[in-house]
């Protein structure tokens, strides 16, 4: 667990771009990004499920790469463009997310915007992986439900441009 | 035969009307009601339950003049499906558009819904005849409004897709417009209800429709518990006492109220264990955001009393269990003269297996958000039983029931976790003392360390084999701290509930059977898992099964069918103290042996078994019978030289009578493999010093995607419509674990007793 505490000191303003829109924070700087955007900001599509980057459930874009929110301090993403699930595609239609739905992964759905987060990164990264590059890169995502083959299955269909 | 490889495309990708719905002007079916009660053509348990069924559709369903239909959702969502399948029934009765229906979820409020407790696999079982009722009874009310507006006989009308069509002229009403005048018509009696042929059924049993809530799933609008928010709401975690039975002594908040962010830090009031679902009390830290309250609750000094657990230690209970499946406990069933028959065997096969404590770990961790203000209360909390939260709530704080709203918001899994309403009372708690709204978040931590875990135990089976080879006794010794243990002090004999678990109701054909249950001690908190007691029971049973057959040297899938022996119907109740069939009337689902072999034949073909596979992989087979279905399940394993286990195809065979939506049932069965592969892999939480020693996801791992099965295949056995529904969340379960480790055992010659398998193989 992470165990710092921060004084009431005097701190900067942290500027910060999220999906396109500019934000600032005041407050603690070691907060996470995870419970800024969550509770500050109102974008309740990043989940909280580890709090120490085990489970991908928080999973944004920090300037085009997957990142967990969870152990992202408000003071590492000054200056930074931040993307969310809800700014992954303005109507929702990303490949990844079309894919997702054509397969119908989801079962709670809870882990699924971190699993998608981290396939749309995945495949801007590597537009055709491997299966094995799949299972690899997606392994930091849990899923509870147990919905690993229609990711893996969807993955793949929006690889190949469903 | 449904069997589902490809992905499909689906055409259903709209958004789901969660929130902010409030069915606009004019309408409706939905007037102010008592609620009926159903009569099902079969019998099921449902009238058995809390408030029972209702089948009104002026409670269920609610038409506006411009045609949307919206169903009402009354179970609780947490990735089953059911939100989906059971309006989806309604709409496929009334011959609704489903593309024109939207889904409402219901407050939790068993007098106007029924009966809310979304768990033991009931939903669809205790439903889809309220649900078909409900549908039908819909269908004729906008039937008879246009009889009446045509003024033509009813007769000549006939309900197709949204419009009610005259037969004669070929003219045509929408149901948007006979709303209204549909709203005046009686209901009919259900003795009087046209139910569909189900030849012409168009969702029901097809599998294709997609999730309702698929599109907000996929964009983050999807709505779960933790994702309330209220104006100015605070937000709050609790240091809970680290041992159950334990309490506070004294605390320091002074570190906690420097943390940037952090408002307040109360005392929450605890009960005394046991308490039932009552919170375990701590210390709460409030904040502006969670993120502060869990650095607040981080520079917390406090003093506990750790109370009468407090040495609790999972090494030495294990000794404690073992020793007591040594001795005679408790018989809860009888049959013949087990003792006798032992002493006369030509053989004895015994086997002791070890099936630890599990933490539920949904990966949505329990969180609930709560408005106190005055008398009344107002809860959102992802909650598998609305109803009985909506009572513990109001019994806490002492108001009116009619004073308390629970909100059921999706549920990021459940899993038995959250039908306990813990948290959704300590966010009434602490909205009350605070005089604001709040959100309890639970970490992880939390989660796991103040889980109401699933149970211990130690599971021993004797088999005595005359010559031939053919079991002529079996004595079952289960021990396991109990689920009671959490209701009442003192109570150490698994419930007639979890013995009926795949214990006392062995289907297996054999003349001197005796099943025994010597008492255990609890002292954490035991709570249900998805599939309960089935998972030790299961996994004793199915692995004793194999082992039978490798002394014997018999073919395991040989060796389980002459077990469960001829098909016929198994009558266990007259040797069975206090006999439970999943709270089901035995004439509608008996214990058949026929269909479980038929699910364990249909697996053996279709998953093709005993195909030769190649060096370091194994075959296992395994079938129980749970929650009222039936199931088996063919794992092939690949163990490599380091004990690195990879599972290149999963067979499940499932017959759960009449099903609703297969693709569904599917996803089911592939997350049950996963969930079997965790506790069997991995899962253990243990106890030291009376505290749960894991607390994350390094120390109670779960299976990753890429340790997943590469292949999952799912038949589902076409009962027919005359086949009572039966469970499907849980009973993919139970056979999983046994038939790894009897595919474990294949590849590699190492028999798997103990789980988790861990490093079981390293060096094998
Ligand atoms: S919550 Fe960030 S990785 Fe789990
Ligand atoms: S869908 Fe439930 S955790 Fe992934």
């Amino acid at each position: 667990m992470r165990s710092f505490i921060i004084g009431k000191g005097r701190r900067d303003m942290i500027k910060l771009t999220i999906n396109g829109q500019e934000q600032s924070w005041d407050g603690d700087p070691s907060l996470s990004l995870l419970w800024y955007l969550r509770d500050e900001v109102g974008l309740t599509g990043t989940k909280f499920g580890c709090g120490e980057a085990l489970c991908g459930a928080c999973t944004v874009h920090v300037e085009g790469q997957a990142a967990r929110a969870c152990i992202t301090a408000m003071s590492d993403v000054a200056g930074q463009n931040i993307v969310t699930i809800e700014g992954l595609d303005p109507n929702g239609d990303h490949p990844v997310q079309k894919a997702w739905r054509e397969t119908n992964v989801p079962q709670c759905g809870y882990c699924q915007t971190g699993q998608i987060m981290q396939a749309a990164a995945l495949l801007k990264e590597n537009p055709h992986p491997s299966d094995d590059e799949i299972r690899d890169t997606m392994s930091g995502n849990i899923c509870r439900c147990g919905c690993y083959q229609r990711i893996q299955a969807a993955i793949r269909l929006a690889a190949t441009g469903a | 035969m449904y069997q589902h490889i490809a992905p499909r495309i689906e055409n259903v990708s709209r958004r789901a009307v969660l929130r902010g719905l409030g069915i606009t002007a004019g309408l409706v079916l939905a007037a102010p009601v008592m609620s009926r009660r159903s009569i099902a053509a079969y019998a099921t348990g449902a009238g058995n339950m809390p408030h029972g069924t209702v089948n009104d559709p002026r409670v269920f369903v609610a038409i506006a003049p411009d045609g949307i239909v919206t169903i009402i959702a009354h179970r609780a969502e947490m990735g089953t499906g059911v939100r989906t399948s059971l309006p989806m029934i309604v709409a496929d009765e009334m011959d609704a558009d489903w593309d024109r229906v939207r889904v409402r979820q219901a407050p939790g409020d068993e007098v106007k819904y029924g009966n809310q407790d979304t768990d033991g696999s009931r939903s669809t079982r205790h439903y889809l005849m309220p649900m078909r009722q409900i549908g039908a009874a819909a269908r004729m009310m906008l039937e008879a409004a246009a009889a009446t507006r045509w003024n033509v006989p009813v007769s000549e009308v006939k309900a197709v897709n949204h419009e009610v069509v005259h037969t004669g002229t070929g003219r045509k009403l929408g149901y948007g417009e006979l709303a209204i005048d549909a709203a005046k018509q009686p209901v009919a009696a259900v003795a009087d209800l046209r139910l569909k042929d189900p030849k012409d059924f168009r969702y029901i049993g097809k599998g294709r429709v997609s999730i309702v809530d698929l599109h907000d799933i996929t964009t983050g609008k999807a709505m779960y518990g933790s994702d309330t928010r209220l104006p100015g709401l605070k937000y709050a975690v609790i240091a809970r006492p680290p041992v159950v039975g334990g309490k506070l002594v004294s605390f320091d908040a002074e570190g906690a109220l420097k943390v940037s962010g952090v408002e307040k830090v109360i005392e929450v009031q605890g009960w005394p264990w046991p308490s039932k679902f009552q919170p375990l009390g701590g210390v709460a830290v409030i904040a502006r955001n969670t993120g502060a309250a869990i650095m607040g609750r981080e520079a917390l000094k406090i003093v506990w009393d750790d109370g009468p657990n407090a040495n609790y230690d999972s090494v030495s209970y294990r000794a404690e269990l073992e020793d007591a499946a040594r001795k005679p406990g408790l018989v809860v069933r009888n049959n013949g003269d087990p003792e006798a028959a032992l002493k006369s065997a030509d053989k004895v096969v015994v086997g002791e297996y070890y099936i630890p404590h599990l933490a539920h770990v949904s990966m949505e961790s329990p969180v609930a958000t709560a408005r106190v203000t005055g008398d009344k209360a107002e809860v959102w909390a992802p909650v598998q039983s609305a109803g009985g939260t909506r009572e513990d709530v109001a019994k806490t704080l002492g108001i009116p029931i009619e004073n308390v709203t629970i909100n059921v918001t999706l549920l990021g899994g459940g899993f038995g976790r959250k039908s306990k309403c813990d948290f959704a009372l300590e966010a009434v708690l602490i909205s009350k003392a605070i005089g604001a709204p709040v959100k309890v978040q639970w970490t992880r931590e939390d989660d796991i360390r103040h889980d109401f875990a699933h149970t211990v135990s130690v599971e021993r089976i004797e088999a005595g084999l005359d010559k031939s080879g053919k079991v002529i006794a079996w004595r079952h010794r289960s021990v396991a701290p109990t689920i009671g243990s959490t209701f009442s002090a003192g109570a150490t004999h698994e419930l007639p509930f979890e013995r009926g678990m795949g214990l006392v109701d062995l289907p297996f054909d054999i003349p001197n059977i005796r099943c025994e249950n010597p008492e255990a001690t609890a002292h954490t908190r035991i709570g249900w898992f998805r599939a309960v007691s089935n998972i030790p029971h299961a996994f004793a049973i199915q692995t004793m099964v194999a082992e039978i057959a490798q002394q014997t040297g018999r073919d395991p899938k040989e060796m389980l069918l002459e077990l469960i022996g001829p098909a016929r119907i198994v009558d266990v109740a007259s040797s069975v103290k206090e006999p439970w069939n999943y709270g089901e009337p035995l004439d509608s689902y008996p214990i058949d042996a026929g269909r479980l072999r038929r699910v364990v034949e249909l697996v053996a073909e279709k998953g093709n078994w005993g195909r030769s596979v190649p060096k370091g992989h194994g075959l296992g087979i395994a079938a129980h019978r749970s929650f009222v279905s039936y199931i088996a399940t063919i794992v092939e394993v690949a163990v490599d030289d380091k004990g690195k286990l990879t599972i290149p195809r999963v067979d499940t065979a499932i017959d759960c009578g009449t099903f609703v939506n297969p693709e569904r049932i599917q996803s089911q069965i592939e997350g049950a493999a996963i969930m079997g592969l965790s506790l069997a892999k991995y899962g253990e939480l243990t106890f030291k010093n009376g505290r749960a020693v894991q607390g994350n996801f390094d120390d109670f791992p779960l299976v990753r995607i890429d340790e997943a099965p590469l292949v999952t295949n799912v038949y589902i056995v076409p009962a027919g419509p005359d086949v009572p529904p039966s469970g499907v969340g849980e009973p993919g379960v139970p056979p999983f674990a046994p038939a790894l480790c009897n595919a474990i055992f294949a590849a590699t010659g190492k028999r798997i007793r103990s789980l988790p398998i861990g490093k079981q193989l390293e060096g094998a």
